[in-house]
C-alpha cells in the first residue's frame, strides 16, 4: 500500500509544486500509516530524483522514455494507472495544474477510484474519507466524501506548505508497458514562455484592470513585476480588449490562483474576478473608486490613481 | 463529421452562492440558469467548424431532469441540430459522465468544457475519454479540422503547443476556443421550438464521491487603508505585518 504522486519536471528540474504534492502526501501517508512513492516522467537526474526524499518520498519510480514527451492524455494515463497498480496505491495524488487536472479524471477510470479535484486541505476524516475542495469557483467549500477503495485528488496551488523531512528514496527504473498504438498526439510546436514568471507557480501576482485605460500602459507593472519576481495577470476586460494575452486572465472564467500576495491595479473586483483570487493569501487593492468591491476583499487599500502609485511602488521596492 | 457537445446547466455566475439544511444542500431559490460558460464557447466554436464546412451535424448533450430543458433549448436556439438530455438529476461527475457515455460513442468529436462554474470537477470530458477509449486534449485554446485529424492549440504548464491528433477526439476546451459567446437570435429561438430534444433514460450506475457539507469563506478582516501619497507605508506593512515581501 502507498500514496503515488504524480511529480512534474522542467528540462529536468522539478518544480516547486511537486515538493508541494510530495509534502502533502507524506502527511496523508503518516495518517494512514502508509508510504509516499513518487512517479517521475522524463530525463532527471538521479541527484535531482533524491529531491523527492527531502519531502518524504521513500520510493521514486523513474519512467524515461521519450514518447511521452508529448505528453499524449491516454498514453500517460495509461502509464500512471500501471504505477498505481503496481504500488498497490490507496491515494493518487495530481497538481492541479493542466496537466494534471488532464490526467486525473483519465486515471481516476482505469483505477475505478473516486476523484476530488481542487482540494485545498488534507482530509478531515479517512474513514470515511472526507476531504475539502472549492466550489463555485472559490465562492466556497465543500466537503467530499469519496465512496470508492482507491482515492485520485487534485492539490490546488499554494495550499499545503513544504515540509523538510529528510531521508533518502530507492530509485526504481519503471516500465510503464505502453506501445506506439498508445502515443497519438503529435507535437508540432511548442512555445514556452521564459525569463517570465509563470502565473501557476508566482507566489506574488501583479494584476490590471480596466483603471489601466489601454494595452500601452503596463511598463510600470512589468517593472514592479520583475522587481518583486512577480508573475503579472489580468482582468476579464483587460483580456477581452486584447490588452493583454488571454492567459493571463484571473477569474472565473480564467485562471484561478492562490498566490501569497495579490496586487489588483485598476481592478474594481466584479463577483467574477473574486472568485478566481479570493483565495490569495494577501490581497493588496489599488482603485480611485473608494467604493469598488475590491476594497471589500482586500487586506490593504490605497484609494488613488494608479499611475501615481506604481511609480511611487517601484521606488520603494527598489529601496527595499 | 459528428460532433457532441456537452452541456453543463449552472447558476449565473453572478449568483450569491448560499447553502440549506444545514449547510448541506446549495440553496436554488430565485437562481438564474446558464449555460455553463465554457460550455456556450465550445458550442460557439462548433459552430464556426460547421460554417466553414465538413460538419455534418451538432448535437448538444445534458444529464437532468426536465428544468434544465430551457438551457438546452438555449443551445439549440443558438444552433446545434438537436439535443439529448438523459432523464436524471446529475451527481458526481463519475455519474455524469457514465451517463453520457451511452450516449457519445458515434461523434467523432466531442467537446467539453474544461469545468462547470459550479462545482469546478475538471472531470467529466477526461472520464468520458477513458470510457470511449478516446484521445483527449485539455486545456484547449484552439481547433480545427485537418483532413482526418485535428489541429489543436492547448496550454501547458509554462507555455503553450500546436498538436496533431486523430478522432475520436474530446478536446477539453478553456477560454480562447471562441472570442464571444454567441447570442441566440429571434430567428434561433423560433427554429429551436422545432429542433428534436432526445429525451433518453439513464443507465444504473452509482456515484463515487458525495457533497457532505459545505462552507463559506471566513468573512475578511476591514481593508486596511493606506494614503496615497504614503506608499512607503504600505511597503512596510506588507513586509513587516503580513510578511508577505
Amino acid at each position: 500500500m502507498s500514496i503515488l504522486v504524480y511529480t512534474e519536471n522542467w528540462d529536468g528540474k522539478f518544480k516547486k509544486l511537486s515538493f508541494e504534492l510530495v509534502s502533502y502526501a507524506a502527511a496523508i501517508a503518516k495518517e494512514m500509516g502508509s508510504s509516499v512513492t513518487a512517479l517521475s516522467v522524463g530525463d532527471v537526474a538521479d541527484d535531482e530524483l533524491n529531491k523527492l526524499a527531502n519531502y518524504g518520498a521513500s520510493k521514486v519510480l523513474k519512467l524515461e522514455d521519450d514518447r511521452f514527451g508529448s505528453l499524449d492524455n491516454k498514453a500517460l494515463s495509461k502509464a500512471v494507472a500501471a504505477a498505481a497498480n503496481k504500488e498497490g496505491a490507496k491515494v493518487v495524488v495530481f497538481a492541479h495544474d493542466n496537466l494534471g487536472k488532464a490526467l486525473a479524471p483519465r486515471v481516476s477510470v482505469k483505477l475505478d477510484a473516486g476523484l476530488v479535484s481542487g482540494v485545498t486541505a488534507l482530509p478531515s476524516s479517512f474513514d470515511p474519507f472526507v476531504i475539502k475542495k472549492k466550489v463555485f469557483t472559490g465562492k466556497a467549500f465543500a466537503n467530499v466524501q469519496i465512496n470508492a477503495d482507491i482515492k485520485v485528488i487534485t492539490l490546488s496551488q499554494n495550499s499545503f506548505e513544504l515540509v523538510e523531512t529528510g531521508g533518502s528514496a530507492a530509485i526504481e527504473a519503471f516500465d510503464a508497458a505502453v506501445d506506439d498504438a498508445d502515443f497519438n498526439t503529435v507535437v508540432n510546436e511548442t512555445n514556452k514562455i521564459t525569463g517570465k514568471v509563470l502565473l501557476s507557480d508566482a507566489e506574488i501576482v501583479i494584476s490590471g484592470g480596466r483603471g489601466m485605460k489601454s494595452g500601452d500602459n503596463w511598463g510600470g507593472l512589468e517593472e514592479l513585476a520583475d522587481l518583486l519576481g512577480a508573475g503579472m495577470a489580468c482582468s476579464r476586460p483587460v483580456s477581452d480588449e486584447g490588452w493583454r494575452s488571454h492567459t493571463e486572465h484571473v477569474g472565473q472564467t480564467g485562471k484561478i490562483i492562490a498566490p501569497n500576495l495579490y496586487f489588483a491595479f485598476g481592478i474594481s473586483g466584479a463577483i467574477q474576478h473574486l472568485g478566481g483570487v479570493s483565495s490569495s493569501k494577501v490581497i493588496v487593492a489599488i482603485n480611485k473608486d473608494p467604493e469598488a468591491p475590491i476594497f471589500e476583499a482586500a487586506d490593504y487599500g490605497i484609494v488613488g490613481d494608479v499611475f501615481k502609485v506604481i511609480p511611487q511602488l517601484i521606488e520603494g521596492v527598489k529601496a527595499m | 463529421m459528428k460532433i457532441l457537445v456537452l452541456i453543463s446547466n449552472v447558476p449565473d455566475t453572478t449568483t450569491k452562492v448560499r447553502f440549506t439544511g444545514d449547510n448541506t444542500s446549495f440553496d436554488d431559490a430565485g437562481v438564474q440558469w446558464i449555460i455553463n460558460p465554457w460550455d456556450e464557447l465550445a458550442l460557439t466554436r462548433a459552430m464556426e467548424l460547421k460554417e466553414a464546412g465538413g460538419v455534418d451535424k451538432i448535437t448538444v448533450a445534458n444529464v437532468g431532469e426536465k428544468t434544465t430543458e430551457p438551457t438546452l433549448r438555449k443551445a439549440l436556439a443558438v444552433g446545434a441540430d438537436d439535443a439529448i438530455r438523459v432523464d436524471v438529476p446529475a451527481k458526481d461527475a463519475y455519474f455524469v459522465a457514465r451517463q453520457l457515455a451511452e450516449v457519445a460513442k458515434d461523434y467523432d468529436l466531442i467537446l467539453a468544457g474544461i469545468e462547470a462554474s459550479d462545482y469546478n470537477g475538471n472531470a467529466v470530458g477526461g472520464m468520458l475519454a477513458e470510457m470511449l477509449g478516446f484521445n483527449s486534449v485539455s486545456a484547449v485554446s484552439g481547433i480545427s479540422i485537418n483532413g482526418d485529424k485535428f489541429t489543436v492549440n492547448r496550454e501547458i504548464d509554462g507555455g503553450s503547443q500546436v498538436l496533431s491528433i486523430t478522432g475520436p477526439l474530446v478536446a477539453i476546451v478553456q477560454k480562447g476556443i471562441a472570442k464571444e459567446p454567441r447570442i441566440p437570435a429571434m430567428r434561433g429561438i423560433m427554429m429551436a421550438r422545432k429542433k428534436p430534444l432526445n429525451i433518453v433514460a439513464a443507465v444504473d450506475t452509482h456515484e463515487k464521491t458525495s457533497y457532505a457539507s459545505y462552507e463559506l469563506p471566513a468573512p475578511k478582516a476591514a481593508c486596511k487603508m493606506v494614503d496615497e501619497e504614503n506608499t512607503k507605508e504600505l511597503i512596510t506593512l506588507l513586509h513587516e505585518e503580513a510578511k508577505v515581501l
